[in-house]
């Protein structure tokens, strides 16, 4: 094809369709319509809701519950110089990097290492087990571990100190082994399937020269499953950071602000003391902070995306 | 591979043949059971809070504690008491009318974004794709806001709407990845027979794809069956209050929490979804095998 015709065939997409191609039928546009209409109504305009909402005095109630106006960056002003607001993305991060990223991925990693080497029985059984805990409703696992911590619980009873309330000693490591006990079944179950794409033959030929289990592990099994790991570790940020319910059911945020996560922080704000305008600023913070880490993740997945292509 | 070929050129491997001596059988099951040993106790420590709720549900004087179960039902008579009757059907509802909902939307959008041609197709696969990944939460007061705006408060079909929205970039994708592995040929066949469009969808692919279909639902199903913070800020309406809010209510109501009451309506309110959550596990094992309807 010459310069001349392939410039022609641009000009004139129309009149030089290819017959074994898909054309565009607009009867097309209607299938798409009631997604593109949920999709636009709920998401879409909710997100531009969000970054207007953001810079003005909106109130639940009260005087800018109605004529709420443009207030330019007060609200981000009174975050920057919210103490509370700092001590929450603070809990945020321990959250969602301890006991989100962290503990739930050596766990999945454990179970899912230890799965592969454990007789059948007891594998099907533990594997139950853990995926039982995650399927159940979050407000179901909130209200067990609330009534496991609290004084005469079962917990406190296993640690030798049946007298504690552990939500008022320790509430913020209670709702973190909460998370953990949760979320682990979703790390097993991806890392699982990374472990079970590694080629038997690559950890048969190391055996064959002489290295040991550990050194099988680090240095062969989990290099060639780290795109795995880091999608994991990606979906754990995204499932946790906007994790409101299991923290609110068990202790409302309290005591005082101690579990105060971002979510829980934007909902109290925004519902309780009725500052929408403030609780709408706060949720935009916790979507740069998620995009933040999504871009950490995707920068170390770089070498293998590139790979890929 | 790189990392491999350091590993195999370090050669301080080469000199432990001490390794074969020892008879690889043995070695091999006293592994097995310390690993099985090691694998059961954490599998224990998992288990314990459900042997709790169990517990607890059947015994006469739950507490946070274990008790002797009596394998009584009165906590469960004591939970439909509390309401707990009425909070499912609530949710039921919910989780139904959105499941309808965001599958019907989903098949339509899925199946065209599958088979046709779309204008600027790239761009929007991309946009429900990170919209599936975007916590609802932080959509939450916008969509309160709108639904003040709209008047759509306190109406659970409009609540189970903003639920179905929350699922409908997730199944997108689903669906369309799972459209994609259904052979066109026999949509062909039906063409060429004069079907239209959505009498193709509607009697060859939809029967073909109906476990995949089933898997989206049931995501969809479970997510809004569990929900509670959007049903919590959109329906204040205590006569609407789905379960997840009913057991909410009933922690924080009282100082003393009533552990058998509520453990029984913890379980009555999981149940459904550990059936169906299994079920559905048994759908994807099924095998989803198109290789049957086209020759060659």
């Amino acid at each position: 094809m010459t310069v001349v015709e392939k410039l022609a065939e641009e000009a004139e997409p129309k009149t030089r369709r290819r017959a074994d191609r898909e054309r565009f039928r607009p009867s097309t546009l209607l299938w798409l319509t009631p997604a593109t209409a949920i999709l636009a109504g709920l998401f879409l305009v909710p997100i531009g809701y969000a970054i207007y909402l953001g810079f003005t005095n909106l109130q639940l109630l009260g005087p800018h519950a109605q004529s709420y106006n443009f207030t330019g960056l007060s609200n981000f002003d009174r975050m920057v110089h919210d103490a509370q607001f700092w001590s929450s993305v603070r809990l945020t991060l321990i959250f969602v990097i301890a006991s989100g990223i962290i503990a739930q991925t050596f766990f999945g990693m454990a179970l899912a290492l230890l799965a592969q080497r454990a007789f059948a029985a007891i594998r099907m059984s533990v594997g139950a087990i853990v995926i039982m805990a995650w399927v159940l409703p979050e407000i179901a696992c909130a209200f067990l571990w609330y009534s496991f911590s609290q004084s005469g619980g079962l917990l406190s009873h296993l640690i030798g100190r049946p007298g504690d309330d552990l939500l008022s000693t320790a509430p913020f490591l209670i709702v973190c082994l909460a998370n953990v006990w949760r979320g682990t079944a979703f790390s097993m179950l991806i890392l699982s399937a990374g472990l079970r794409a590694v080629p038997a033959e690559v950890d048969e030929a190391a055996q064959l020269e002489g290295a040991s289990y550990l050194r099988r592990l680090f240095r062969v099994t989990l290099p060639i499953i780290r795109p795995t790991i880091l999608v994991n570790m990606l979906l754990i940020t995204i499932g946790t950071i906007g994790d409101f319910t299991l923290i609110y059911a068990m202790t409302q945020g309290g005591p005082g602000t101690s579990t105060s996560i971002l979510p829980v922080f934007m909902y109290i704000e925004a519902f309780t003391y009725n500052a929408l305008g403030y609780g709408t600023a706060i949720a935009l913070a916790l979507m740069v902070i998620g995009f933040l880490i999504s871009v950490v993740y995707i920068h170390q997945l770089r070498p293998e995306l590139r790979r890929g292509q | 591979m790189s990392t491999l070929e350091t590993f195999a050129q370090s050669g301080d491997l080469l000199d432990k043949p001490e390794v074969l001596t020892i008879p690889p059988s043995f070695r091999g099951t006293r592994n097995k059971i310390i690993v099985s040993f090691i694998h059961m106790v954490l599998g224990i420590v998992f288990l314990l809070p459900m042997v709790w709720v169990v517990d607890a549900a059947f015994s006469a004087h739950a507490s946070g504690s274990l008790t002797r179960p009596s394998f009584t039902l009165v906590n469960f008579r004591a939970a439909m008491s509390l309401g707990a009757g009425r909070a499912i059907e609530n949710s039921l509802y919910l989780a139904i009318v959105s499941t309808v909902v965001a599958t019907f939307v989903s098949v339509l959008a899925a199946y065209a974004l599958s088979r046709r041609r779309v204008p600027l197709k790239g761009s929007f696969l991309v946009a429900t794709l990170m919209l599936s990944g975007l916590p609802i939460t932080l959509l939450l007061i916008p969509i309160y806001f709108l639904y003040v705006r709209l008047g759509w408060l306190n109406s659970p079909f409009y609540t189970s709407l903003a639920l179905a929205a929350s699922s409908v970039p997730f199944t997108i994708w689903l669906l369309k990845n799972f459209f994609d592995q259904v052979p066109k040929e026999l949509e062909e066949a039906a063409a060429i027979e004069g079907a239209g469009g959505v009498r193709i969808l509607w009697r060859v692919v939809v029967p073909l794809a109906t476990p995949g279909i089933l898997v989206a639902s049931i995501i969809t199903f479970i997510n809004s069956w569990g929900s509670f913070l959007l049903p919590l800020v959109l329906d204040a309406n205590p006569s609407n209050t789905p379960a997840a809010i009913g057991i909410y209510s009933n922690i924080v109501a009282n100082s003393q929490v009533s552990y058998g009451p509520l453990a029984a309506y913890a379980i009555l309110f999981s149940l459904p979804v550990m059936l169906l959550y299994l079920l559905s596990t048994r759908w994807l094992h099924g095998g989803f095998s198109f290789a049957g309807g086209v020759k060659g």
